[in-house]
């Protein structure tokens, strides 16, 4: 059985066929995981310097040196990475005095933080196979962004204390602003609220829990609340998987969850796990977090420090020389930032050219992890799942590129 | 998905019996019971007046003859499909046969689901254990509730 690093569900029951040490059938994987293994053979990174094909001694070389001759050099990226190069990343940020941040930074970070300081309650996916009869997906897609989430764990399994089918033992609820593939799937349980409506909707949770009339205009939606009220009080174990919409929405006003969160483990037991994309953005915020107290946004310029300074989306002002890893950075960031990023030097390490490896002043090509490379990583609940190479191939792990750069600074 | 009705008014209507039937309206039954084919009718294919008529029920039959449906009449629209395997978990069928992998969410374990993911995509094996199948057959929906995508339909 291989395991797919495709999302941060790290499905590790994929069996693999092979032809001519190709694979040649692919059972269990879903579309996403599917393009993963498929990316094996498509658009592959080759190192370079300037745009110039060099060897990947040279490579390394000239990354140290680059990084090295540095006074404030940025790492970032790390979520497609194994805990094992996580771990090395952090040594070089430490050696570098460099700040190191990683997607959660404008990601799930705040709700991730929360639950691995243990201030909002979670539990584990296959607990929520076995007992969970209430789902709240609150701005996630789950069919689009980790496809098996609903078939693996939350909605269609049979578990422990759900023997009888989801139809009869689970409510999905999925409040979002728009019709999602997952929308589609959990018709019944469907609140259309408008872009940046969430606040309010937990205003009107919070008074439908506390059996207030909520303050809500349109009628419909009102009587549909309360009955919401009512079926989440009803619950024995919810669990409400937040995905980026609810936390861009929220923006400053994140920390409103919260009353929400404490007042429905007043009427009944919920837990919380956060939508996380990345296979183990997880990983790196826990890793961080026993290394410094911080799950990210650190800089060891002088001890350890942390703050808004070190997010990427603020460090990038400072600093003079930036490593991404896993990551395509000038796509995933407002197109203001990103023409700032074009001017720093950059190392890019990934599996494939994108338009962060395209603009770098140096590439190193990495193995897939899953696939090329071996090592371990956190699922979105914590659970650590571990993974072998499947297929051989002439690209290095980030665990060799990350330790050589370390020997060579 | 095509209805009787809808195949009837494309016939000739004349009950001539000439495909073996006794009315026209029985043999519609019969096309969307995949038990005739269009060609069974003769003065359809031969009267040059029904022409119009024959090209829209291949139209309208076309999915249901095509070779992806199979024999239940399910399509896979497979470049719509996720591969999530929403429907491989929900499947009665499956639940049923394969206790340990797909009822619990896992990939089918026993050789006896009819609903799997392969390629990134859904496939449809063991036919005739479909509960749309054979002449027991009831109207089941799991599948097709459950796809996200409504990659899967019933012709
Ligand atoms: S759900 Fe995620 S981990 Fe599972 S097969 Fe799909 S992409 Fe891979």
């Amino acid at each position: 059985m291989a395991v797919c690093t495709g999302c941060s569900l790290l499905c590790d029951d994929i069996e693999l066929e092979f032809e001519d040490g190709k694979i040649s059938l692919t059972k269990n994987l879903c579309r996403k995981g599917e393009g993963r293994y498929r990316s094996l053979r498509e658009d592959r990174l080759v190192p370079a310097v300037d745009g110039a094909k060099v060897g990947f001694d040279e490579a390394i070389s000239r990354a140290a040196e680059l990084l090295g001759d540095a006074e404030n050099p940025l790492l970032f990226g790390w979520s497609n990475s194994s805990l094992e190069a996580q771990r090395i990343g952090i040594d070089l940020a430490k050696k570098l005095g460099a700040t190191i941040d990683d997607t959660s930074s404008f990601c799930q970070g705040y709700l991730m933080e929360k639950v691995l300081r243990g201030e909002y309650p979670t539990c584990t996916l296959d607990e929520v196979r076995n007992f969970a009869d209430v789902l709240i997906y609150w701005g996630s897609d789950p069919s689009s962004s980790q496809p098996r989430h609903m078939s693996r764990f939350s909605y269609f399994p049979r578990g422990e204390k759900r023997q009888r089918g989801y139809d009869e033992d689970r409510t999905a609820i999925a409040i979002d602003v728009r019709k999602s593939p997952t929308v589609v799937i959990a018709a019944d349980g469907f609140f259309r609220i408008p872009p940046g409506g969430d606040a309010e909707f937990i205003e009107a949770l919070l008074a439908a829990l506390g059996g207030k009339i909520p303050k809500v205009k349109d009628k419909k939606m009102k009587k549909k609340i309360l009955k919401l009220g009512s079926t989440l009080r009803k619950a024995e174990f919810g669990v409400v998987f937040p995905g980026l919409g609810l936390i861009y929405s929220l923006k400053d006003e994140i920390d409103k969850l919260t009353p929400l969160i404490t007042r429905l483990n007043e009427v009944s037991s919920y837990k919380l796990i956060p939508m996380v994309g990345h296979y183990n953005m997880r990983g790196f915020n826990q890793t961080l977090l026993e290394e410094t107290g911080h799950i990210n946004r650190v800089s060891f310029k002088d001890g350890v420090e942390h703050g808004t300074q070190f997010a990427v989306t603020e460090a990038v002002n400072d600093c003079d020389a930036l490593m991404v890893i896993g990551s395509d950075l000038i796509s995933a960031l407002p197109a203001a930032i990103s023409k700032k990023l074009a001017r720093i030097p950059t190392v890019a390490i990934d599996p494939h050219r994108n338009l962060t490896t395209d603009m770098a002043r140096v590439t190193i090509p990495s193995a897939i992890s899953g696939l090329e490379a071996g090592g371990s990583a956190l699922r979105m609940d914590g659970v650590k799942v571990e993974f072998e190479p499947v297929i051989k191939s002439g690209y290095r792990s980030d665990v060799e590129i990350l330790s050589r750069i370390m020997e060579a600074v | 998905m095509a209805n009787v009705m809808e195949v009837y008014q494309l016939l000739p209507k004349t009950n001539c019996k000439e495909c073996g039937y006794p009315t026209c309206m029985a043999f519609a039954v019969a096309l969307l019971g995949k038990e005739k084919i269009i060609e069974d009718c003769p003065p359809l294919i031969e009267n040059p007046k029904y022409e119009k008529k024959l090209e829209k029920l291949r139209e309208l039959l076309a999915p249901l003859m095509s070779a992806d449906a199979t024999e239940t009449g399910m399509i896979i629209h497979t470049d719509k499909c996720y591969g999530c395997g929403n429907c491989v978990v929900a499947c009665p069928v499956n639940v049923a046969n394969d206790p340990k992998g797909t009822a619990l969410g896992f990939g089918p374990k026993s050789g006896r689901a009819i609903l799997m993911v392969e390629d990134g995509v859904i496939k449809c094996v063991n036919v005739e254990e479909c509960r749309r199948f054979g002449p027991e057959k009831i109207l089941c929906s799991a599948c097709i509730v459950t796809c996200p995508s409504r990659a899967i339909e019933f012709v």
